[in-house]
């Protein structure tokens, strides 16, 4: 997917807090600014809870949770057929539970059927496991193209199926979140689950992409 | 409704454009945006499916002009206002004329309990029976309702089979209306590519859409 990972459209300032550069503020800053006033002069929002939501989901919620989820169903098949049984309870185990994961179904990718997941409406994805979503997964390009041309969609990042592989695209629509179950990799025998996680990936998850074999 | 927010199936957005080792947050307004919603969320004036509902009404050139947590924030000002916790002269001038009345504001305490929240949109399997069940074939409604609907366009009038029952849901559209928890199943329903699509799409590809039980008819004597 390298030819895809070009830079247009990214630019590298991550942070509009008053700086060195003393760049003006753009109206979504103001605004953003002022209407947190306002509901803090009101008493509905207390900026320390703010802060500390904005902290949990930057640095305590992400893909390396479900990374342990799918490294441990790779190394212990009751916890893999628990996990294909009952999502919820199983991924509870490890203790990732909470918002956009109550309710969780994952799908296992085989060499005959490929899932991908979307929310075409809005953003539907499972916080606990694999964090917030990426800006690509929220965007037009891939809500719109993903149900009718998966295969080109999955082209783009770099995974070519053949026309003996089936293609189930999962549209997000209600309150489940789906998690994909990727193929563990050739060449991982005998490799721990924390080494195992550590090749998982946050897109082999959504199904966009599939995990590598390590590199020798 | 018909909104934008509808994208399935659109043509003319070009490829997928993903930012190699992306943060959470771009900038700092996208950080107090989601949390602001979350937060004000937490006071329970409005539900998940107002919420969305909330979002789909920026209007659609604006939608597509703008980035996510800028529908956050429309959203979000939007159901401040619908919900009698600002007022529109409050929201025009960003200044307050008085505390909110009767709320507390979420504090850092609340949080834990908020965020390990372990039932969201599920209720009890005995308020609904199911009408169908896995393998059934099913078309679902052609209706184009001006509320909130989880039915995306593309999935409208298309014969599917249930591939499971997820079990009883609370139903979005009336949810998002008056915020009555009306008890329905919600089915993952196989959608092959072609029934979607035409003769164009590929003979190995299914969609595989969350449909609640109101937006579904039984298909008789058409065999499986």
């Amino acid at each position: 997917m390298s030819e895809h990972h070009h830079d247009h459209g990214h630019d590298h300032e991550h942070d509009d807090r008053p700086g060195p550069h003393g760049a003006p503020l753009t109206d979504v800053q103001l605004r953003v600014r002022a209407l947190e006033s306002l509901l803090v002069d009101k008493g509905l929002v207390d900026p320390k809870a703010l802060d500390a939501l904005i902290d949990t989901y930057e640095t305590k919620v992400g893909p390396r949770n479900g990374a342990r989820v799918v490294a441990k169903a790779w190394v212990d098949p009751a916890f893999k057929q628990r996990l294909l049984a009952d999502s919820t309870t199983a991924i509870a185990e490890l203790g990732y539970i909470g918002r956009q994961g109550e309710d969780m179904v994952v799908l296992e990718n085989t060499p005959k059927v490929h899932n991908v997941v979307v929310c075409t409406l809005c953003s539907c994805y499972p916080w606990p496991v694999l964090g917030l979503p990426p800006v690509w997964y929220k965007s037009g390009p891939y809500r719109a193209r993903t149900v009718i041309d998966p295969r080109g969609v999955l082209r783009e990042f770099g995974v070519d199926l053949t026309d003996d592989v089936e293609v189930r695209v999962w549209d997000s629509t209600a309150e489940l979140r789906y998690l994909v179950l990727p193929e563990r990799p050739a060449g991982t025998e005998g490799m721990t689950e924390d080494e195992l996680a550590e090749l998982v990936t946050r897109d082999s998850m959504i199904g966009v992409t599939k995990v590598s074999s390590p590199r020798r | 409704m018909n909104g934008i927010h509808d994208l399935g199936g659109m043509h003319g957005f070009g490829p997928v454009d993903p930012e190699p080792n992306e943060p959470v947050f771009h900038y700092d307004w996208e950080r107090r945006v989601f949390a602001l919603n979350m937060t004000s969320g937490f006071l329970g004036r409005w539900n998940t499916d107002m919420g969305r509902y909330a979002r789909e009404h920026m209007p659609p050139a604006e939608y597509l002009a703008t980035t996510y947590y800028e529908h956050w924030l429309y959203g979000l000002e939007r159901l401040l206002v619908e919900k009698g916790l600002v007022t529109t002269s409050e929201l025009a001038a960003m200044r307050s004329t008085g505390r909110a009345q009767g709320l507390k504001p979420i504090g850092v305490e609340d949080l834990p309990k908020m965020l390990r929240n372990r039932r969201a949109a599920r209720m009890d399997e005995q308020l609904a029976a199911p009408r169908f069940k896995a393998g059934d074939r099913v078309r679902t409604k052609n209706v184009h309702p001006t509320g909130h609907t989880r039915l995306p366009r593309y999935a409208r009038g298309k014969v599917g089979v249930i591939d499971r029952d997820h079990g009883v849901f609370i139903l979005p559209d009336e949810h998002a209306r008056t915020g009555t928890k009306v008890p329905a199943h919600c089915y993952a329903v196989r959608f092959e590519g072609r029934e979607l699509w035409g003769p164009d799409a590929g003979p190995r590809d299914a969609v595989f859409v969350d449909c609640f039980e109101p937006y579904l008819s039984p298909v008789d004597g058409e065999g499986v």
